[in-house]
Protein backbone atom coordinates (compact mmCIF):
# COMPACT_ATOMS: atom_id res chain seq x y z
CA UNK A 1 0.00 0.00 0.00
CA UNK A 2 2.70 2.08 1.13
CA UNK A 3 6.39 2.22 -0.16
CA UNK A 4 9.18 4.58 0.35
CA UNK A 5 12.19 3.90 -1.78
CA UNK A 6 15.38 5.32 -0.37
CA UNK A 7 13.90 8.54 1.06
CA UNK A 8 16.23 10.96 1.88
CA UNK A 9 15.62 14.77 3.53
CA UNK A 10 17.85 17.02 4.16
CA UNK A 11 17.23 20.81 5.48
CA UNK A 12 19.00 24.00 5.39
CA UNK A 13 20.10 25.57 9.04
CA UNK A 14 22.36 28.15 9.90
CA UNK A 15 24.66 25.67 10.62
CA UNK A 16 24.65 24.02 7.38
CA UNK A 17 22.77 21.34 5.68
CA UNK A 18 21.33 19.14 8.46
CA UNK A 19 20.16 15.00 7.00
CA UNK A 20 17.01 14.61 8.82
CA UNK A 21 16.62 11.09 6.77
CA UNK A 22 19.58 9.19 5.52
CA UNK A 23 18.07 7.00 2.99
CA UNK A 24 15.00 4.96 4.80
CA UNK A 25 13.57 2.08 2.36
CA UNK A 26 10.04 0.81 3.73
CA UNK A 27 7.20 -1.06 3.04
CA UNK A 28 3.81 -1.52 4.25
CA UNK A 29 1.35 -3.72 3.22
CA UNK A 30 -2.36 -2.99 3.18
CA UNK A 31 -4.76 -3.52 6.15
CA UNK A 32 -1.78 -3.52 8.07
CA UNK A 33 -1.04 -1.09 11.27
CA UNK A 34 2.73 -0.08 11.25
CA UNK A 35 4.44 1.62 13.94
CA UNK A 36 7.58 4.04 13.32
CA UNK A 37 9.15 4.80 16.88
CA UNK A 38 12.27 6.66 17.57
CA UNK A 39 13.24 9.31 19.83
CA UNK A 40 12.45 12.97 19.25
CA UNK A 41 14.68 14.17 16.51
CA UNK A 42 15.29 10.42 14.96
CA UNK A 43 13.23 11.97 11.89
CA UNK A 44 10.22 9.80 12.01
CA UNK A 45 8.04 13.40 12.34
CA UNK A 46 9.63 14.14 8.75
CA UNK A 47 9.30 10.24 7.63
CA UNK A 48 5.53 10.58 7.79
CA UNK A 49 5.31 13.82 5.99
CA UNK A 50 7.15 12.37 3.24
CA UNK A 51 4.59 9.81 2.90
CA UNK A 52 1.82 12.83 2.21
CA UNK A 53 4.49 14.77 0.96
CA UNK A 54 4.17 17.74 3.16
CA UNK A 55 7.76 17.42 3.48
CA UNK A 56 8.83 16.81 -0.30
CA UNK A 57 12.00 14.04 0.06
CA UNK A 58 15.15 15.37 -1.11
CA UNK A 59 15.75 12.51 -3.19
CA UNK A 60 13.79 8.93 -3.45
CA UNK A 61 10.54 7.55 -4.43
CA UNK A 62 6.87 7.61 -2.62
CA UNK A 63 4.42 5.00 -3.54
CA UNK A 64 0.77 5.02 -2.31
CA UNK A 65 -1.37 2.69 -3.73
CA UNK A 66 0.67 1.99 -6.69
CA UNK A 67 0.72 5.87 -7.55
CA UNK A 68 4.18 7.59 -6.78
CA UNK A 69 3.51 10.93 -5.19
CA UNK A 70 7.18 12.32 -6.03
CA UNK A 71 6.47 12.56 -9.56
CA UNK A 72 3.30 14.47 -9.15
CA UNK A 73 2.54 18.08 -9.76
CA UNK A 74 0.92 20.34 -7.05
CA UNK A 75 -2.81 19.60 -8.16
CA UNK A 76 -1.89 15.76 -8.80
CA UNK A 77 -0.70 15.76 -5.04
CA UNK A 78 -3.66 17.42 -3.98
CA UNK A 79 -5.99 14.96 -5.04
CA UNK A 80 -3.95 12.11 -4.06
CA UNK A 81 -4.00 13.38 -0.91
CA UNK A 82 -7.61 12.82 -0.08
CA UNK A 83 -6.93 9.61 0.16
CA UNK A 84 -4.43 9.98 2.83
CA UNK A 85 -5.87 11.24 6.41
CA UNK A 86 -4.04 12.06 8.94
CA UNK A 87 -4.22 12.86 12.61
CA UNK A 88 -2.06 14.84 14.73
CA UNK A 89 -0.53 15.08 18.43
CA UNK A 90 -1.92 18.74 19.00
CA UNK A 91 -5.36 17.97 17.07
CA UNK A 92 -4.78 20.87 14.58
CA UNK A 93 -8.83 21.73 14.90
CA UNK A 94 -10.49 24.52 13.56
CA UNK A 95 -11.22 26.35 16.65
CA UNK A 96 -13.56 28.71 15.07
CA UNK A 97 -15.53 25.58 13.86
CA UNK A 98 -17.84 23.66 15.64
CA UNK A 99 -16.65 19.53 15.75
CA UNK A 100 -19.54 19.32 12.94
CA UNK A 101 -17.67 21.49 10.67
CA UNK A 102 -14.41 20.35 11.55
CA UNK A 103 -15.63 16.95 10.49
CA UNK A 104 -17.19 18.51 7.51
CA UNK A 105 -14.31 20.61 6.22
CA UNK A 106 -12.48 18.30 4.06
CA UNK A 107 -15.77 17.37 2.09
CA UNK A 108 -16.52 21.19 2.05
CA UNK A 109 -12.49 21.55 0.41
CA UNK A 110 -13.71 19.16 -2.36
CA UNK A 111 -16.36 21.16 -2.89
CA UNK A 112 -19.58 18.46 -1.94
CA UNK A 113 -22.90 19.81 -1.59
CA UNK A 114 -25.03 20.59 2.21
CA UNK A 115 -27.02 17.14 2.26
CA UNK A 116 -23.89 14.89 0.75
CA UNK A 117 -21.89 16.13 3.85
CA UNK A 118 -24.21 15.71 6.15
CA UNK A 119 -24.97 12.16 4.85
CA UNK A 120 -20.97 11.50 5.68
CA UNK A 121 -20.95 13.71 9.09
CA UNK A 122 -23.41 11.95 10.86
CA UNK A 123 -21.84 8.20 11.04
CA UNK A 124 -18.57 9.75 11.39
CA UNK A 125 -20.04 11.42 14.35
CA UNK A 126 -21.08 8.34 15.81
CA UNK A 127 -18.34 6.15 14.81
CA UNK A 128 -16.39 8.59 17.59
CA UNK A 129 -19.16 8.72 19.76
CA UNK A 130 -19.55 12.53 19.39
CA UNK A 131 -23.11 12.93 18.08
CA UNK A 132 -24.25 14.99 21.44
CA UNK A 133 -21.14 17.18 20.73
CA UNK A 134 -21.82 18.04 17.00
CA UNK A 135 -22.50 21.40 17.58
CA UNK A 136 -19.70 22.32 20.01
CA UNK A 137 -16.29 24.10 19.57
CA UNK A 138 -13.11 21.91 19.80
CA UNK A 139 -12.27 24.50 23.11
CA UNK A 140 -15.01 23.14 25.00
CA UNK A 141 -13.99 19.28 24.39
CA UNK A 142 -11.15 17.12 26.32
CA UNK A 143 -8.17 16.35 24.67
CA UNK A 144 -9.58 12.53 24.11
CA UNK A 145 -12.68 14.44 22.59
CA UNK A 146 -10.79 16.21 20.28
CA UNK A 147 -8.47 13.89 18.97
CA UNK A 148 -11.46 11.95 17.81
CA UNK A 149 -12.80 15.28 16.19
CA UNK A 150 -9.63 14.73 14.06
CA UNK A 151 -9.94 10.68 13.43
CA UNK A 152 -13.84 11.53 12.17
CA UNK A 153 -11.97 14.10 10.26
CA UNK A 154 -9.14 11.77 9.00
CA UNK A 155 -11.88 9.63 7.51
CA UNK A 156 -14.25 11.76 6.22
CA UNK A 157 -12.73 11.89 2.66
CA UNK A 158 -13.14 8.21 3.10
CA UNK A 159 -8.66 7.55 2.71
CA UNK A 160 -6.76 4.39 2.29
CA UNK A 161 -4.35 5.19 4.49
CA UNK A 162 -3.98 6.68 7.78
CA UNK A 163 -1.44 8.82 9.13
CA UNK A 164 -1.03 9.20 12.79
CA UNK A 165 2.05 11.53 13.99
CA UNK A 166 2.23 11.60 18.08
CA UNK A 167 -1.36 10.77 17.75
CA UNK A 168 -1.82 9.91 21.72
CA UNK A 169 1.26 11.84 22.98
CA UNK A 170 -0.64 15.03 24.25
CA UNK A 171 -3.54 12.94 26.01
CA UNK A 172 -3.27 10.61 29.53
CA UNK A 173 -2.99 7.08 29.86
CA UNK A 174 -6.41 6.21 30.06
CA UNK A 175 -7.46 8.15 27.01
CA UNK A 176 -4.72 7.00 25.07
CA UNK A 177 -5.93 3.36 25.49
CA UNK A 178 -9.49 4.53 24.15
CA UNK A 179 -8.06 6.09 21.29
CA UNK A 180 -5.50 3.39 20.19
CA UNK A 181 -8.84 0.64 20.48
CA UNK A 182 -10.58 3.40 18.71
CA UNK A 183 -7.78 3.34 15.50
CA UNK A 184 -7.15 -0.58 15.75
CA UNK A 185 -11.68 -0.72 15.21
CA UNK A 186 -11.27 1.56 12.34
CA UNK A 187 -8.54 -0.14 11.27
CA UNK A 188 -10.23 -3.52 10.94
CA UNK A 189 -13.96 -1.87 10.50
CA UNK A 190 -12.55 -0.35 7.15
CA UNK A 191 -9.46 -2.21 6.13
CA UNK A 192 -7.52 0.74 6.65
CA UNK A 193 -3.37 0.98 6.19
CA UNK A 194 -2.05 2.71 9.08
CA UNK A 195 0.88 4.13 10.01
CA UNK A 196 2.05 4.89 13.76
CA UNK A 197 4.49 7.36 14.80
CA UNK A 198 5.26 7.44 18.45
CA UNK A 199 7.96 7.48 20.59
CA UNK A 200 6.28 5.29 22.92
CA UNK A 201 6.89 1.37 22.80
CA UNK A 202 3.23 1.43 24.69
CA UNK A 203 1.98 1.79 21.71
CA UNK A 204 3.43 -0.12 19.54
CA UNK A 205 2.94 -2.72 21.79
CA UNK A 206 -0.68 -2.15 22.15
CA UNK A 207 -2.10 -1.81 18.24
CA UNK A 208 0.59 -2.29 16.01
CA UNK A 209 1.93 -5.35 13.70
CA UNK A 210 4.95 -4.28 12.88
CA UNK A 211 7.05 -1.88 13.81
CA UNK A 212 10.42 0.04 12.09
CA UNK A 213 12.59 1.53 14.76
CA UNK A 214 14.07 4.51 13.14
CA UNK A 215 17.30 6.20 14.90
CA UNK A 216 19.33 9.38 13.28
CA UNK A 217 17.81 9.40 10.39
CA UNK A 218 18.28 5.41 9.50
CA UNK A 219 15.75 2.53 10.35
CA UNK A 220 18.04 0.68 12.90
CA UNK A 221 15.68 -2.61 12.92
CA UNK A 222 12.48 -3.54 11.55
CA UNK A 223 9.89 -6.71 11.47
CA UNK A 224 6.77 -7.79 13.32
CA UNK A 225 6.05 -6.52 16.62
CA UNK A 226 6.38 -9.92 18.39
CA UNK A 227 9.70 -10.34 16.62
CA UNK A 228 11.47 -7.10 17.88
CA UNK A 229 9.55 -7.48 21.34
CA UNK A 230 10.92 -10.64 21.66
CA UNK A 231 14.63 -10.51 19.56
CA UNK A 232 15.81 -6.97 19.46
CA UNK A 233 18.66 -6.88 17.71
CA UNK A 234 19.94 -3.30 17.91
CA UNK A 235 20.85 -1.15 21.37
CA UNK A 236 18.31 1.53 20.51
CA UNK A 237 15.70 -1.20 20.32
CA UNK A 238 16.88 -2.78 23.71
CA UNK A 239 16.38 0.60 25.49
CA UNK A 240 12.48 1.47 24.21
CA UNK A 241 11.95 -2.48 25.13
CA UNK A 242 12.91 -2.44 28.66
CA UNK A 243 10.82 1.04 29.33
CA UNK A 244 8.06 -1.69 29.10
CA UNK A 245 10.15 -5.31 29.93
CA UNK A 246 11.97 -4.21 33.22
CA UNK A 247 15.24 -5.40 32.90
CA UNK A 248 16.57 -4.82 36.25
CA UNK A 249 17.72 -7.66 38.73
CA UNK A 250 14.81 -8.39 41.73
CA UNK A 251 15.02 -6.31 44.64
CA UNK A 252 16.82 -9.25 46.82
CA UNK A 253 19.74 -9.26 44.40
CA UNK A 254 19.89 -4.92 42.93
CA UNK A 255 23.37 -3.77 43.67
CA UNK A 256 25.55 -6.93 44.10
CA UNK A 257 27.73 -7.95 41.74
CA UNK A 258 27.34 -10.22 39.03
CA UNK A 259 29.80 -12.20 38.18
CA UNK A 260 30.32 -15.08 35.34
CA UNK A 261 32.44 -16.99 37.52
CA UNK A 262 30.25 -19.57 39.83
CA UNK A 263 30.68 -19.13 43.69
CA UNK A 264 29.43 -20.72 46.36
CA UNK A 265 25.97 -20.12 48.05
CA UNK A 266 25.59 -17.49 44.65
CA UNK A 267 22.36 -17.63 42.60
CA UNK A 268 22.89 -18.37 38.94
CA UNK A 269 20.37 -16.12 37.36
CA UNK A 270 18.46 -16.75 34.07
CA UNK A 271 16.10 -14.97 31.85
CA UNK A 272 13.36 -16.81 30.57
CA UNK A 273 11.73 -15.48 27.21
CA UNK A 274 8.47 -17.70 26.47
CA UNK A 275 6.41 -16.77 23.32
CA UNK A 276 3.05 -17.76 21.63
CA UNK A 277 2.11 -21.44 23.38
CA UNK A 278 5.28 -22.20 24.52
CA UNK A 279 4.18 -19.92 26.99
CA UNK A 280 1.75 -22.66 28.67
CA UNK A 281 5.01 -25.44 28.98
CA UNK A 282 5.50 -26.74 32.14
CA UNK A 283 9.25 -26.01 31.30
CA UNK A 284 10.42 -25.53 34.70
CA UNK A 285 7.70 -27.74 36.97
CA UNK A 286 9.70 -30.26 34.35
CA UNK A 287 13.58 -29.19 35.58
CA UNK A 288 12.60 -28.92 39.05
CA UNK A 289 11.18 -32.63 38.77
CA UNK A 290 14.59 -33.65 36.75
CA UNK A 291 17.04 -31.98 39.09
CA UNK A 292 15.72 -32.11 42.84
CA UNK A 293 19.32 -31.00 43.61
CA UNK A 294 18.78 -27.57 42.30
CA UNK A 295 16.82 -24.84 44.08
CA UNK A 296 14.80 -23.22 41.78
CA UNK A 297 13.68 -19.63 42.84
CA UNK A 298 11.32 -18.02 41.10
CA UNK A 299 12.19 -14.15 41.33
CA UNK A 300 10.09 -12.46 38.73
CA UNK A 301 7.43 -13.60 36.33
CA UNK A 302 4.97 -11.92 33.96
CA UNK A 303 2.73 -13.23 31.26
CA UNK A 304 1.59 -10.45 28.72
CA UNK A 305 0.13 -10.17 25.27
CA UNK A 306 1.16 -8.88 22.35
CA UNK A 307 -2.02 -8.56 20.02
CA UNK A 308 -3.10 -12.12 20.31
CA UNK A 309 0.30 -13.59 21.08
CA UNK A 310 1.10 -14.66 24.58
CA UNK A 311 4.47 -13.37 25.76
CA UNK A 312 5.88 -14.25 29.10
CA UNK A 313 8.82 -13.06 31.04
CA UNK A 314 10.43 -14.95 34.08
CA UNK A 315 13.62 -14.65 35.61
CA UNK A 316 14.88 -17.51 38.09
CA UNK A 317 17.46 -17.73 40.32
CA UNK A 318 19.03 -21.25 40.65
CA UNK A 319 21.62 -22.50 43.32
CA UNK A 320 23.11 -26.26 44.09
CA UNK A 321 25.70 -28.61 43.21
CA UNK A 322 27.62 -26.53 40.33
CA UNK A 323 27.43 -29.35 37.69
CA UNK A 324 23.91 -30.18 38.72
CA UNK A 325 22.86 -26.32 37.82
CA UNK A 326 24.59 -26.64 34.55
CA UNK A 327 22.29 -29.24 33.39
CA UNK A 328 19.38 -27.89 34.61
CA UNK A 329 20.69 -24.74 32.72
CA UNK A 330 21.28 -26.86 29.32
CA UNK A 331 18.08 -28.28 29.71
CA UNK A 332 15.90 -25.08 29.38
CA UNK A 333 18.35 -24.07 26.75
CA UNK A 334 17.50 -27.45 25.27
CA UNK A 335 13.76 -26.14 25.12
CA UNK A 336 11.83 -23.81 22.87
CA UNK A 337 12.09 -21.17 24.70
CA UNK A 338 14.51 -17.92 24.72
CA UNK A 339 17.04 -17.77 27.71
CA UNK A 340 19.72 -15.19 28.69
CA UNK A 341 22.39 -15.70 31.35
CA UNK A 342 22.55 -12.84 33.76
CA UNK A 343 25.65 -14.39 35.93
CA UNK A 344 26.01 -15.91 39.17
CA UNK A 345 24.86 -13.34 42.35
CA UNK A 346 24.55 -13.30 46.07
CA UNK A 347 21.88 -12.13 47.64
CA UNK A 348 21.97 -9.44 50.02
CA UNK A 349 20.91 -11.38 53.02
CA UNK A 350 22.67 -14.03 52.29
CA UNK A 351 26.26 -11.96 51.48
CA UNK A 352 25.19 -10.38 55.24
CA UNK A 353 26.82 -13.73 57.48
CA UNK B 1 -24.14 80.60 22.68
CA UNK B 2 -24.57 76.71 23.13
CA UNK B 3 -27.07 76.13 20.99
CA UNK B 4 -25.35 77.54 17.51
CA UNK B 5 -22.91 75.03 18.96
CA UNK B 6 -25.69 72.08 17.86
CA UNK B 7 -25.94 72.33 14.63
CA UNK B 8 -22.28 72.75 13.45
CA UNK B 9 -21.25 69.40 16.02
CA UNK B 10 -23.90 67.33 14.63
CA UNK B 11 -22.09 68.74 10.74
CA UNK B 12 -18.79 67.79 11.99
CA UNK B 13 -19.69 64.60 13.96
CA UNK B 14 -21.64 63.60 10.27
CA UNK B 15 -17.98 64.36 8.52
CA UNK B 16 -15.81 62.70 10.61
CA UNK B 17 -18.11 59.30 10.78
CA UNK B 18 -18.27 59.59 6.85
CA UNK B 19 -14.31 60.36 6.29
CA UNK B 20 -13.39 57.17 8.87
CA UNK B 21 -16.34 54.51 7.82
CA UNK B 22 -15.49 55.47 4.30
CA UNK B 23 -11.93 55.59 4.35
CA UNK B 24 -12.48 52.36 6.34
CA UNK B 25 -13.80 50.38 4.05
CA UNK B 26 -11.71 51.39 0.95
CA UNK B 27 -8.63 50.84 3.07
CA UNK B 28 -9.78 47.74 4.16
CA UNK B 29 -10.27 46.19 0.37
CA UNK B 30 -6.55 46.72 -0.67
CA UNK B 31 -5.20 46.28 3.19
CA UNK B 32 -6.47 42.62 4.19
CA UNK B 33 -5.32 41.62 1.16
CA UNK B 34 -2.10 43.23 1.49
CA UNK B 35 -1.60 41.40 5.17
CA UNK B 36 -2.54 38.55 3.77
CA UNK B 37 0.05 38.42 0.82
CA UNK B 38 2.84 39.55 3.60
CA UNK B 39 1.97 36.56 5.84
CA UNK B 40 1.51 34.20 3.35
CA UNK B 41 4.68 35.10 1.19
CA UNK B 42 6.71 34.81 4.17
CA UNK B 43 9.52 32.35 4.84
CA UNK B 44 7.89 28.81 5.37
CA UNK B 45 4.36 30.12 4.33
CA UNK B 46 2.29 28.54 2.07
CA UNK B 47 3.05 31.25 -0.85
CA UNK B 48 6.54 31.52 0.30
CA UNK B 49 8.18 34.23 -1.81
CA UNK B 50 11.45 36.34 -0.24
CA UNK B 51 11.55 38.25 -2.94
CA UNK B 52 8.31 39.24 -3.33
CA UNK B 53 7.33 39.75 0.61
CA UNK B 54 10.23 42.02 0.90
CA UNK B 55 9.62 44.11 -1.63
CA UNK B 56 6.11 44.49 -0.39
CA UNK B 57 7.39 44.79 3.24
CA UNK B 58 10.05 47.92 2.57
CA UNK B 59 6.84 49.33 0.77
CA UNK B 60 4.81 49.24 3.27
CA UNK B 61 7.45 50.42 6.02
CA UNK B 62 8.10 53.36 4.00
CA UNK B 63 4.39 54.76 3.67
CA UNK B 64 3.97 53.66 7.71
CA UNK B 65 7.60 55.99 8.39
CA UNK B 66 6.05 58.99 6.73
CA UNK B 67 4.01 61.37 9.62
CA UNK B 68 0.21 61.68 8.45
CA UNK B 69 0.31 65.55 8.75
CA UNK B 70 3.64 65.19 6.23
CA UNK B 71 1.87 62.48 3.80
CA UNK B 72 -1.46 64.20 3.44
CA UNK B 73 0.55 67.12 2.46
CA UNK B 74 2.93 65.14 0.37
CA UNK B 75 0.87 63.32 -1.91
CA UNK B 76 -1.66 66.16 -2.64
CA UNK B 77 -1.13 66.12 -6.56
CA UNK B 78 -2.09 62.49 -6.19
CA UNK B 79 -5.12 63.82 -4.55
CA UNK B 80 -6.07 65.73 -7.41
CA UNK B 81 -5.54 63.04 -9.75
CA UNK B 82 -8.09 60.87 -7.68
CA UNK B 83 -10.52 62.94 -6.43
CA UNK B 84 -9.99 66.32 -8.66
CA UNK B 85 -9.51 68.67 -6.00
CA UNK B 86 -6.78 68.80 -2.98
CA UNK B 87 -9.85 70.44 -0.57
CA UNK B 88 -12.65 68.86 1.09
CA UNK B 89 -14.06 65.53 3.01
CA UNK B 90 -13.17 63.99 0.10
CA UNK B 91 -10.12 65.06 -0.74
CA UNK B 92 -9.07 64.36 3.10
CA UNK B 93 -9.59 60.37 2.25
CA UNK B 94 -7.33 59.80 0.15
CA UNK B 95 -4.11 60.09 2.44
CA UNK B 96 -6.31 58.94 4.78
CA UNK B 97 -6.72 55.67 2.90
CA UNK B 98 -3.16 56.10 1.90
CA UNK B 99 -2.22 55.77 5.94
CA UNK B 100 -4.76 52.51 6.53
CA UNK B 101 -3.64 50.29 3.97
CA UNK B 102 -0.10 49.85 5.17
CA UNK B 103 -1.09 49.45 8.83
CA UNK B 104 -4.14 47.29 8.11
CA UNK B 105 -1.48 45.32 6.16
CA UNK B 106 0.58 45.25 9.42
CA UNK B 107 -2.21 44.55 11.92
CA UNK B 108 -3.64 41.79 9.30
CA UNK B 109 -0.30 39.95 9.26
CA UNK B 110 0.13 40.17 13.29
CA UNK B 111 -2.79 38.86 13.27
CA UNK B 112 -2.51 35.54 10.46
CA UNK B 113 0.82 34.55 12.85
CA UNK B 114 -1.51 33.40 15.94
CA UNK B 115 -2.40 30.77 13.61
CA UNK B 116 -0.59 27.75 14.40
CA UNK B 117 1.03 25.93 11.76
CA UNK B 118 -0.40 22.97 12.22
CA UNK B 119 -3.53 23.99 11.43
CA UNK B 120 -2.53 24.60 8.00
CA UNK B 121 -0.73 21.42 7.62
CA UNK B 122 -3.65 19.92 8.37
CA UNK B 123 -5.15 21.71 5.90
CA UNK B 124 -2.97 20.85 3.27
CA UNK B 125 -3.55 16.96 4.51
CA UNK B 126 -6.69 17.19 3.07
CA UNK B 127 -5.88 18.45 -0.29
CA UNK B 128 -6.26 22.49 0.24
CA UNK B 129 -5.85 24.82 -2.15
CA UNK B 130 -3.65 27.95 -1.03
CA UNK B 131 -6.39 30.18 -1.71
CA UNK B 132 -8.49 27.42 0.28
CA UNK B 133 -6.19 27.68 2.94
CA UNK B 134 -6.25 31.66 3.23
CA UNK B 135 -9.94 31.59 3.00
CA UNK B 136 -11.26 28.70 5.00
CA UNK B 137 -8.02 28.48 7.75
CA UNK B 138 -6.00 31.67 7.74
CA UNK B 139 -9.25 34.03 8.15
CA UNK B 140 -11.79 32.52 10.03
CA UNK B 141 -9.48 31.32 12.46
CA UNK B 142 -7.96 34.81 12.96
CA UNK B 143 -11.41 36.91 12.48
CA UNK B 144 -11.40 37.92 16.00
CA UNK B 145 -7.73 39.37 16.44
CA UNK B 146 -8.32 40.83 13.07
CA UNK B 147 -11.43 42.34 14.37
CA UNK B 148 -9.88 43.55 17.50
CA UNK B 149 -6.81 44.77 15.13
CA UNK B 150 -8.99 46.69 13.26
CA UNK B 151 -10.58 48.40 15.57
CA UNK B 152 -7.15 50.13 16.53
CA UNK B 153 -6.69 50.62 13.06
CA UNK B 154 -10.60 52.81 12.83
CA UNK B 155 -9.51 54.56 16.35
CA UNK B 156 -6.48 55.87 14.62
CA UNK B 157 -8.28 57.14 11.71
CA UNK B 158 -10.46 59.16 14.07
CA UNK B 159 -7.15 61.21 15.53
CA UNK B 160 -6.05 60.90 11.77
CA UNK B 161 -9.17 62.66 10.33
CA UNK B 162 -8.87 65.29 12.85
CA UNK B 163 -5.52 66.76 11.38
CA UNK B 164 -7.20 65.97 7.65
CA UNK B 165 -8.97 69.27 9.20
CA UNK B 166 -6.04 71.05 8.44
CA UNK B 167 -6.54 70.55 4.49
CA UNK B 168 -10.02 71.43 4.91
CA UNK B 169 -11.09 68.23 5.55
CA UNK B 170 -14.12 69.52 8.07
CA UNK B 171 -15.30 67.13 10.52
CA UNK B 172 -14.67 67.63 14.46
CA UNK B 173 -10.87 68.40 14.30
CA UNK B 174 -11.74 70.60 11.81
CA UNK B 175 -14.14 72.25 13.94
CA UNK B 176 -12.38 72.82 17.29
CA UNK B 177 -8.96 73.81 15.70
CA UNK B 178 -11.27 77.09 13.88
CA UNK B 179 -13.74 77.58 16.40
CA UNK B 180 -12.16 76.67 19.73
CA UNK B 181 -8.74 78.14 18.77
CA UNK B 182 -8.97 80.14 16.44
CA UNK B 183 -12.19 82.43 17.68
CA UNK B 184 -11.31 81.72 21.32
CA UNK B 185 -13.96 79.68 21.86
CA UNK B 186 -13.16 77.31 24.51
CA UNK B 187 -16.43 75.49 25.00
CA UNK B 188 -16.66 74.28 21.19
CA UNK B 189 -13.45 72.78 21.96
CA UNK B 190 -14.72 71.17 25.14
CA UNK B 191 -17.47 69.52 23.14
CA UNK B 192 -15.83 68.23 20.41
CA UNK B 193 -13.21 66.49 22.29
CA UNK B 194 -16.09 65.10 24.44
CA UNK B 195 -17.61 63.57 21.58
CA UNK B 196 -14.63 62.21 20.63
CA UNK B 197 -13.72 60.41 23.74
CA UNK B 198 -17.30 58.82 23.42
CA UNK B 199 -16.86 58.19 19.78
CA UNK B 200 -13.51 56.19 20.51
CA UNK B 201 -15.12 54.48 23.51
CA UNK B 202 -17.53 53.07 21.33
CA UNK B 203 -15.63 51.67 18.68
CA UNK B 204 -13.33 50.60 21.37
CA UNK B 205 -16.83 48.93 22.84
CA UNK B 206 -18.52 47.71 19.58
CA UNK B 207 -14.76 46.32 18.64
CA UNK B 208 -14.36 44.58 21.80
CA UNK B 209 -17.68 42.55 21.92
CA UNK B 210 -17.75 41.65 18.33
CA UNK B 211 -14.10 40.12 18.80
CA UNK B 212 -15.26 38.35 21.92
CA UNK B 213 -18.23 37.14 20.06
CA UNK B 214 -16.32 35.85 17.27
CA UNK B 215 -13.66 34.32 19.40
CA UNK B 216 -14.44 30.21 20.30
CA UNK B 217 -10.75 29.67 21.43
Amino acid sequence: MIKLSHIEKTYDSPSGPVKALKGIDLEIARGEIYGIIGLSGAGKSTLVRCINMLERPTSGQVFVDGKELTKMSASELREARKDIGMIFQHFNLLSSATVYENIAFPLKLAGAAADEIEKKVQPLLKLVGLEAKAHQYPSQLSGGQKQRVGIARALASEPKVLLCDEATSALDPQTTKAILELIRDINRKLQLTVVVITHEMQVVKDICDKVAVIDKGVIAEQGSVIDIFTNPQQPITKEFISVLLSNDLPAAFRGSIVSQEPAPDAYLLVRLTFIGERADDPVIAGMIRNFPEVETTMLFGNLDQIRSTPFGRMIIGLTGPHERVQEALAYLQAKDLKEEVIGYVHRHDSTAH
Amino acid sequence: MFTDMIPLLTKALGETVYMVVVSMVIASIVGIPLGVLLHTTGKGQILESPGFNKCLGTIVNVIRSIPFIILMVAIIPLTRMIVGTAIGTSAAMVPLVIASIPFIGRQVETSLKEVPYGLIEAAQSMGATPFQIIWKVLLPESRASITAQLTTVIISLVGESAMAGAIGGGGLGDLAIRYGYQRFRPEVMVATVVILIILVQLVQLVGNTLAKKLDKK
